[in-house]
Order: C-alpha cells, then structure tokens, then sequence
C-alpha cells in the first residue's frame, strides 16, 4: 500500500470531551494517525490516554467532538462495532478466553462454518497461517493459556488481523513481556506498517518508543500537549512534556537540616527481583528521613512498596529491619513491626468502603484497642477525634461511610490508620494522586512534621515536584531496577527526569547496580 | 521462560488427566464388577443400570452448559419433579403429548431463570433457589402432594419397556441426548460461545459476543432437559413420588465435576459428565452387589460418602491446578 | 394475599427516570421491608387468624417453629458476611444429632454427649474454612462436599436407624422452657445477642465485615482474612449443631435421613430476604431474625387461611426473588 505523505490521516480525532460525574478526563483532546503509520500515545496515569482510546473504541461515548476513521466520520458505540470497522485493540491485560485454544480465541464471533457446523480443520489452518506471517508458530489446537504472554499477544494480534484491522490500538503490551519476546512484537509492528496498517503503541517505557514509533503524541490533563516526529524530540523533553514541568527549576524549599544520614536503616532492602517487574532494587529508609521513589510507570516502584510491606513475596532478595533479615508472610507481619503503607488504588486496596470513617481508621489498630477482648468504643472514639482533628480530615461524623467522603479525607483517614498505631515507617504510594490541592498540601506538610518527630518514610509519586520538595533523598528505579540515587541538594526535577529517561544518573552514581 | 512453559503445560494436563482418570475409574469399576460378580452384573443390570441413569444424566447435561457459562442451576431438582407431575398427568393423551408437556414446562421455567440472569442479572445462586423452592411448591400443588400415577395403559407406559439395540430406549436416548450436546459444543458457534462467556465474560463482551442471549439459553436448556428428566421417570416408573428430585441439583454438580468440568468456567467435557454420572450410580450398583455376595456388609450410607470423597479429590486436584496456574505467572480472569 | 406481606411489583420502567426516589424507596425496603412485612402479617394475623394473639401460639407455635432456622441463619450470616455460603449446615446438623443421641444411648451423660456432638459439628466448619480459607476453594463447592458425604457419614453412625433419645434432661433442650419461653427461643435470642454484641465490639467482628466488603484492603490493614473466614465457617457449622441437637431432643428422636433437610435454603433465605446482600460486607443479626420470622409466619399465615403448604411455598420463592431484586436496586442506587 502507497500513501502519499500529504493524504489525510487515517484517524483524526478533534476537540474531544468526556467527563465522569463533572470531573472532566479529555479537554478538547486531539490524535491523529496516518496512514502506515506507528504511533505513540504517552502520558502519566490520568493524563487521559485511555479515555481517549476508550472513546475511540466505542467504550466510551465522546461528550464532544469529532472522530474520522478512514474518511469517514464515525462514532462506534461498542467495542465490537469498532472491531468490524477496522479498529483492533489489544489491551494490556490479554483480553481473550485463557481456556480456549489459540485458534478459538482467534474466531471466536466469527466462526468458519461448513454445512452450518464449525469448521474445526478450516479455522486451524488459518489460524495457523496467521500466526506464521507473524512467525509464531504453535500448535494452535492447546489452550491458550498454555503459550507465553507474547504468544498469547501475538494471537490477539492475530485476531486483530483477521478483521482486516487498519487500525490496531496496543495498549501496553510489553509490560509484560521479556525482552525477546519485545524483540518479536516490534518485527510484527514493523511489518505491520510496512504492510500498511497503522498501530497506535501506549508504552511507558521510553526506549521502546525511540525503538518502534515514527510520531508520538504527548497528553496531559486531559489534552493534548504535543504532536512530534519521535525523531526530533529528545527523552528529556518528552519525559518533562509528559509531566508539564518545564525546563526551569522548581525551587526546592528551603534546605533542611540534613538527616541522619548515619542512623541505621529503619528498613533495608537489597536485590530485590520479582518476576519481570523487580530485577534488582535496592532501597533503605533511616528514621526520620523521607525517601523519594522515583520512576515512570512499570518501573517497578509499586512493586517495590509491595513487597516491602509484605503483600507480595520477592522471587529473591533480601529485607531487613533493624538489620534483622525479615521475610513477611502477610502484611499483618510489617505491620506488627512497625511498618503502614497506603496503597496505590485507594479504592481498590485501601478503604473498607462500606465501613465508617472510625472503622476505617481504627482497622489496623483493633487488637491495642480491646479490654478483654473487647474493643474500647472510648479510647477509640478519643484517638478517632483526635485524628480526624490533628489531620483536618473533614466529615459529618465519625459514623460517616467513609466510601461518601472524598478522595483527600479518605486519603487522610488511611493516613490515620497508620499513623494511629505510632509507625516507625510508612510506604506512602501515590499518597497524593486524585486530591485537590489544597489537602494535598496538608498531606504533604503531615507527612514532613511526622518525619521531623523520627518517622521513617518512602514516597512514592509520579509528580517530581512533590518529591523534590519533600523527598531528603531521592531513588530512581527505571525497568525494575535502581538506576540513581540523588540526595540533597542534588535533587532536583531535572537530574530525577535525566535518570527516568535516560535510566544514567547524572551525577551520584551509586545507587546503579 | 522454558521453566514457566513446563509449568503451564503441566498444570493444564491435570483437567484432561482428571477426565481420563474418571474414564479409567470407570472402566476398572466396570471390570472389576464383571470380573467379581460375572453375568449377574454385566447384561441387565447394567442395561438397567443405564437406564436409570438417563433421568440423572439428562439433568447433569443441562447443568454442563450452565456451569461452563460460569452460571449455576439449582432449580433442576424442582423441575424435574414438576416435568414428571405433568407427563404422568396427562400420560392418558398419549407418548408425546406427555413429554412434550413436561419439555415446554421445564423450558418455561428455565427461561424464567434465564430472563432473571442474563437480562435483570440477578446472582444464578438466588435465583435458581428461589426457584427450587417455587416450583417444588407448584408441583405439588398440582400433584396435590400425593404420588402422581401414570395412566395404566397406553404408550406412555409402554414407552419404558421399549428396547432398542437391546438397550432400554431411556439409556439410548441419552446416548443420543450426549453426542448432541458435544456436537452443539464442538460443532456450533453457540457452543464456542458458552465456554467462552464461562471463561472470561468481559472478553466474549469485548469480542462482540451475544453474552445475554447465550446465558439465557443454557438456562432454558437446563430446564427443557430437567422436565424432560422428569417425564423418564415417570414414564419407568408408572408413578411420581413427591420427594422427586431432591438433592438432584447437587448430585448433578458433583458429577459435572468430578467428569472434568472447571466449576468457575469456561473449561468442560460433555461426555466426561456422562461419565461421571455412570461412575457416580456405578459406585451404588457395587455397594449392592457387594453386599448380595454376602461376604462382607457395606452399607449403602457409604455411597454418598464415597460420592463426597471423590468431590473432595477433585477439588483438592483442581486447587493444585489454579495454584500452579498462580506460580506459572499467567492469571485468566 | 401476597400484597400484604412484600413489596409490590418493582414499578422500573416508571421509575427509571427519578432514580433518586427509587433509590430511596429501594432503600427503605431494603432495610425495612422484611420487619414492615413481619409487621404487616402481626397485624393482618392479629386481625383475620384465631386465636393468634395467644401467648401459646406466639411463643409456642410460631416462634418455636422459626427459631431453628434463625439460628442456623445466624451462622450462615457470619458466612454470608465474609463473601462465602454455607450448604453444609443440614448435614451438619444430622451428624450432631446422630453423635449426641449416641454418645447419650451409649451411657456417658448429657454434658459429654453434648460436648460431643458440638466436636463433630466443630470439626464439619474447620474442614469447610480449611477448604475456603486455606485453599482457596469456591465456598459452595468447598460446603458441597459435605452436604453430599455428611449426611452419609451422619447415616453411617447408626445405619441409618432412628434412635429413640429419652432421656428427659436432654429433651429439655427441644421440649423445655425456661421462665415460660422455649429454650429454643431463649437460644435463638442468645445466639442473635451474642452475635450482635460481637459483630459490634469486638476486633473479630469487625475483621468479618471487612474481610466481605474488601478482602483486599482488609488484608493490607492487616486484618488476618484466613483465620476469620476458618472462624466464620466454625462458628456456623457449630451452631447448626446446635439446632441439630435441639430437633433431636425435640421429636426425642434422631433421625439422621430427615434432620436438617433442606436447612440450608431455608437459613439462606432468611438471610437473604431480610437484606442481607450475598456478596458480603454487611451482617445484621436483628434482621436475619426478622427474616426467620417473616418467611415462618408469612407460611404459617397463608396456610392458616387456605392456602396450602405447596402455594406458599410458591409465595416464599416469588418473594426472594423480588427481595433480592429490591437489594439490587438500592445497591445500583448507592453505588
């Protein structure tokens, strides 16, 4: 397929709006795809890449805007109508039947029929012809979830292709695969456009867009930032477009005493791997320091927090507190030691949403709180008050659900529910992600006077900003791995970016392994 | 990588080695009754023995397609028995009007399910509860609680002597009713459809398939095949006791099972069901013989022990699969 | 009739638009349409029955008559509360009354038999929560097995053959009264107290509700999921048990092919009816109370007036589909 350069674009998609309950997720957001074209789509969580992708796919309906797909403009109301006017997405999570085999999971909807019966023989040797173009070849009769994660992406892809996709949305799908297998996906890609499909590839990891995309687009609350050739943009610019901090400095608040940089550890952790999301991270907190932990999306930065908490178990590795090796069984263990953590996913992880704020907040602290195996309703009316106080955290009543408060005071009672039990280390994940800004610097300045009184923490945030002004020492973790560690005066926006984007530290190398 | 590979393989052999293990208990059951017991076990009493079972079978493969939907249908007991009601009563008009009467009760019924399920999209759980409880009450309202008799002459009576191939024409038809049901499995999109609805919802959702419309159907189904469950009894039997089908829904489940079929979705054999309800009966029929041989007394009791301890086998086998499938990285939904 | 006892039919179309009065509106009935129903049937019964409103028809009649089915609802909330089912509780009560009247008939006195017979039931919830809570497997499958076996293994004990239990102290336990209220009513009263208070005050209580609204998030708080669930499941089959013992002392006989028959629909849908949603999260031992009453006194009511046994169980079915029907929309509403 020839296009001359100057013909429209494949996919153009103008002024799209969409909120949820008057929280607006695209702002007049725009993409446009040519034709034999791969394109990357970038952005932080919330950025508004997979409402827009959504909207495209028929998910979501557009509160505005126009879309034109091949020509045409079009607004497909279910994934399937999509799907049978060109567009194939392959999700992040694997979205086939795991039980079935490759060849069913590949004509499931559309079945080859003889005599009105399946064609069992006809719909294997298709199968098995698609596969081969894309140079897999299996046997097409096992289940699927026998193959590995990238034969399993390679068979979407192929189910992609037998609807004669022009269009083929991948929405992450390396995160989960080894580096051959990468390798592999990128040859398809590659063939793809040279065949004259067109991809849309949602990556975070920087190298593989430099690898595979010709143009990437850039979005950012909700719009869209930025529309460039891959070629002429460089990491650093696409990580701080990304993030819409510009080229200037952020002024780090004014330098604090600097902490006890001799204290033993409060929690130590070396060599830590797990599967393909850890491959080697090493990370300490001292009391009273706040660590910063730094890294894009898939870096390995939750998992970490997970693990060392106890609510996953490394593949190898090593934990220790109070230079004592510990191996956590269940987060009940880190917690009887000392250690909280705030999830990432508030909701799906943190709150007991049907439960009252006093619940929620005395959750972790029930055994202290019994006389006799019963649970002090007096002292635990008296801490909750105390904390709802000390927090600002802002409800009707303690008795209140804490599912109908909003994002920051939930934040703020899962706060509590650690800081309650008198913690010697907090895993803080996101702990400011979806709150207004005003809780948000409450959050921030709780957390620093909690460090001030001897509080060990680890920061995890997607805003550099935020670890810039709160962070006292700063890791960066690129690919499952620590790639700098910046303390001081050396953190700065710019050397944490540098190090996400190029995965070398600028300066202080000696958090790389 | 090679490792994980292995592992998956591996883990994914224990449902096939699990219906083949049921195969295989089956068949050396069946040995050892002839080799034991000789002629006495092997000709008619296992004519007979297949015969009774049709009535369980047909029922279990109704609950076969509505468990690989990753539904649940506990309402077939009920329906059995209020599909025997109505073929004994109006057994006087004939062979087919009676079956058919309890075929489109059973249907109507399991299509109240179905509608309950896949268009209001209430718990299967509740609703086919609800509906066990119903539907026994309106099938001894008809029945008036009293055993319901077939009338004593006719071709409905008749239909139960019936031989066909030197087989008892009940057990033929469920032969027949089997190789259907895993030809709709193999050979049609619907049965495609069913296990893919069973093995990821939102998936067959996203891939455009009729998710409702497919639910809505496994449950008629499983209705249809219970009032026609119901009408084999009555038609061997001559008479419909009211405490029909009790507990059928939940031995139909533990033969679903132990045949092979994955209780979460997506994963099923139909001629394994059938094996697992022969097997399942089998393990009563050599209770009996045992106990006629004289030599040592086994008490039948020990049959629905035996039925639990297999169920308990194939779930421990089945949690040693998904743990595996945890381990080996790959988490279908 | 039936308009007496429930909610009309679900107005949804006419509805659809003020989603917000319908979610209040669902909401009342989810919390208080099983007690407005039993309220109802008071009144109407009160009104239209002979010889209702009889101390020896309250207590007698329809509050001996329910209590066995709240009790044992009582524990299936505890598992309901947690996400998980129960379908064990009539085995479970079969082989507690075959262990007591054994151990009884075999000369080792009341307290040892009933020792006994709570140890076998005990042990019938630790193999269920072992199975849920340690492997993982489906609640309703992991109970299955022994729904299925136990009532063999309860047949077992005695081949099947009823035992006559006269013992006079151990028929107290189905016959007696205590200050003039049956002793199965004083139970149903302490077990429903019991639950509440510890439901209310105490760490386990509270660990069981969020295990069923959250698990996840109930595990990183560090709530020990697996233990409540093995406690839940304990505490469950025990009680049913209980109520094993109770029909045995009551019909002073032990008859391990009827006992428990059909228990755990009956306990299931007393939970269920009285808005208690299945998928766990909440447990509310007042109103699983009230729903025992309200299906025991809504058949006993129509069966009082005409209606057979058959029609009302009919009733019972339609009813707990619209319950659940009503749950769901007020859940839609809220969330």
């Amino acid at each position: 397929m020839t296009q001359s350069s100057p013909s429209p674009p494949l996919l153009d998609m103008r002024g799209i709006r969409k909120s949820f309950l008057g929280v607006p997720a695209l702002a007049e957001a725009s993409f446009q795809v040519n034709r034999g074209e791969v394109r990357a789509l970038i952005g932080q969580n919330g950025a508004g890449k997979s409402t827009l992708i959504k909207v495209l796919t028929g998910v979501y309906k557009a509160d505005g805007g126009t879309v034109t797909f091949d020509g045409r403009p079009v607004a497909f109301d279910s994934p399937h109508a999509a799907q049978l006017g060109g567009i194939a997405t392959i999700y992040q999570e694997v979205n086939l039947v795991p039980y079935r085999t490759v060849t069913e999971n590949i004509f499931l909807g559309r079945e080859r029929r003889r005599f009105g019966l399946l064609d069992w023989r006809r719909m294997n040797a298709e199968a098995r012809e698609l596969l081969a173009g894309l140079d897999v070849h299996v046997d097409v009769t096992r289940p699927l979830r026998e193959f590995s994660i990238a034969t399993q992406q390679m068979t979407a892809i192929a189910r992609a292709l037998s609807f004669d996709a022009k269009l083929v949305i991948m929405d992450e799908p390396t995160s989960s695969l080894a580096e051959h297998e990468v390798s592999v996906l990128f040859d398809v890609i590659r063939r793809l456009r040279d065949s004259g499909v067109s991809v849309v590839f949602v990556s975070h990891r920087l190298d593989e867009l430099y690898a595979v995309c010709d143009r990437v687009t850039i979005m950012r609350d909700g719009r869209t930032v930025d529309d460039r050739a891959m070629a002429d943009i460089s990491k650093y610019e696409l990580v701080s477009k990304m993030i819409g901090r510009d080229l200037a400095e952020v002024r780090r608040a004014a330098s604090r005493a600097p902490h006890q940089a001799e204290a033993a550890p409060v929690i130590e952790a070396s060599g830590l791997e797990l599967g393909q999301a850890l491959r080697g991270v090493d990370v300490a907190v001292r009391s009273g320091e706040i660590v910063g932990l730094a890294g894009l999306l898939g870096s390995g930065r939750s998992e970490t927090a997970r693990v060392l908490f106890g609510a996953d178990a490394p593949d190898s590795g090593e934990v220790r507190v109070d230079a004592e090796p510990v191996r956590f069984a269940v987060p009940r263990d880190a917690i009887r030691r000392g250690i909280g953590f705030s999830p990432e996913d508030r909701k799906v992880e943190g709150i007991i949403p049907q439960m009252s704020v006093r619940e929620n907040l005395t959750l972790a602290l029930l055994p202290r709180l019994t006389k006799a195996g019963i649970v002090d309703r007096r002292r635990q009316q008296q801490i909750v008050e105390r904390f709802i106080e000390r927090i600002g955290i802002k409800v009707s009543s303690a008795d209140q659900p804490i599912r109908e408060l909003s994002g920051g005071n939930q934040q703020k009672v899962l706060l509590a529910r650690w800081l309650c039990m008198n913690p010697r280390l907090l895993v803080l994940d996101e702990p400011t992600r979806g709150i207004d800004v005003g809780a948000k610097q409450e959050i921030q300045s709780l957390i620093r006077e909690l460090a001030d009184d001897g509080l060990g923490v680890l920061f995890i945030s997607s805003e550099l900003e935020e670890l810039v002004e709160n962070a006292d020492r700063v890791v960066v973790l690129r690919d499952g791995r620590n790639v700098a560690e910046l303390r001081g005066d050396q953190i700065s926006e710019e050397r944490i970016m540098a190090a996400m984007a190029h995965g070398a530290a600028v300066e202080a190398e000696d958090g790389a392994r | 990588m090679n490792q994980l590979l292995a592992f998956r393989t591996r883990a994914s052999n224990v449902l096939a080695l699990q219906r083949h293990g049921a195969l295989i208990a089956l068949i050396a059951l069946l040995v050892f009754g002839i080799v034991r017991y000789g002629d006495r076990f092997a000709g008619e009493n296992l004519a007979n023995l297949l015969a009774d079972d049709a009535k369980f079978a047909l029922v279990a493969l109704g609950m076969t397609f509505v468990i690989m939907s990753g539904g649940i249908d506990l309402s077939v007991g009920s329906v059995a028995l209020l599909g025997g009601v109505v073929a004994a009563q109006a057994s006087g008009a004939g062979l087919v009007p009676a079956f058919g009467l309890a075929v489109l009760v059973g249907l109507a019924l399991g299509s109240l399910n179905g509608v309950l399920i896949a268009k209001v999209r209430l718990e299967p759980f509740i609703v086919t509860l609800a509906a066990l409880l119903g539907v026994r009450g309106l099938a001894l309202y008809l029945s008036d609680k009293k055993a319901v008799v077939a009338s004593g002459t006719g071709s409905f009576q008749d239909f139960g002597r019936w031989e066909l191939l030197g087989l008892p024409v009940s057990a033929v038809f469920m032969f027949a009713a089997f190789l259907i049901g895993a030809a709709v499995l193999r050979y049609t999109a619907f049965g495609r459809t069913v296990l893919a609805v069973g093995g990821s919802e939102d998936a067959a959702r996203l891939m455009g398939l009729p998710v409702a419309r497919t639910k809505f159907v496994v449950y008629a189904m499983s209705g249809a095949l219970a009032g026609l469950a119901g009408a084999f009894l009555a038609a061997q039997t001559g008479s419909v006791s009211t405490d029909t089908g009790i507990g059928w829904e939940l031995s139909a489940i533990a033969a679903v099972v132990v045949g092979g079929t994955l209780l979460t979705g997506g994963v099923g054999s139909v001629m394994s069901t059938l094996v697992g309800v022969v097997l399942l009966q089998l393990i009563f029929n050599l209770i009996v013989f045992e106990n006629s041989m004289g030599a040592i007394e086994i008490s039948s009791f020990w049959e629905s022990v035996i039925r639990g301890g297999f169920l308990l086998l194939v779930v421990l086998l089945q949690v040693k699969l998904s743990r595996r499938r945890a381990s080996g990285g790959t988490a279908p939904a | 009739m039936p308009e007496t006892t429930t909610t009309p039919a679900a107005p949804s179309a006419a509805a659809a638009p003020a989603v917000r009065r319908k979610t209040s509106w669902a909401a009342y009935t989810q919390r208080y349409g099983a007690g407005t129903a039993l309220v109802a049937l008071l009144i109407f019964n009160a009104l239209f029955t002979a010889n209702f409103l009889t101390p020896a028809n309250l207590l007698y009649v329809q509050l001996r008559q329910a209590a066995p089915v709240g009790i044992v609802a009582l524990g299936m909330a505890m598992v309901i509360a947690t996400r998980g089912i129960d379908l064990s509780v009539g085995s479970v009560m079969a082989i507690s009354g075959q262990v007591g009247a054994l151990a009884l008939l075999s000369g080792t006195g009341l307290v040892p038999a009933v020792a006994l017979a709570l140890l076998a039931a005990l042990l019938c919830g630790l193999f269920n929560g072992t199975l849920v809570a340690r492997y993982g497997v489906q609640p309703i499958i992991a109970t299955l097995i022994l729904f299925i076996a136990g009532r063999g293994i309860a047949q077992l004990l005695t081949d099947g053959r009823l035992q006559n239990v006269d013992d006079p102290a151990f028929q107290f336990f189905g016959l007696g009264a205590i200050a003039g209220i049956p002793v199965q009513v004083v139970l149903l009263v302490v077990v429903a107290a019991a639950i509440w208070f510890v439901a209310r005050s105490t760490p386990f209580g509270r660990y069981l509700v969020a295990t069923g609204d959250n698990e996840p998030a109930a595990r990183l708080a560090g709530v020990p999921v697996r233990r409540v669930k093995l406690i839940a499941y304990a505490t469950s089959a025990t009680l049913a048990g209980l109520v094993g013992l109770m029909e045995v002392a009551r019909v002073s006989a032990s008859d391990a092919n009827n006992t428990g028959l059909g228990m755990e629909l009956d306990a299931i849908a007393a939970v269920a009816v009285a808005g208690t949603p299945l998928t766990g999260g909440r447990i509310s031992p007042v109103a699983v109370v009230i729903g025992a009453l309200m299906l025991r006194l809504l058949q006993n009511t129509l069966i009082a007036h005409g209606v057979s046994r058959e029609v009302a169980q009919m009733i019972t079915g339609f009813i707990i589909v619209a319950a659940i029907y009503v749950q769901r929309q007020a859940g839609e509403g809220a969330g």
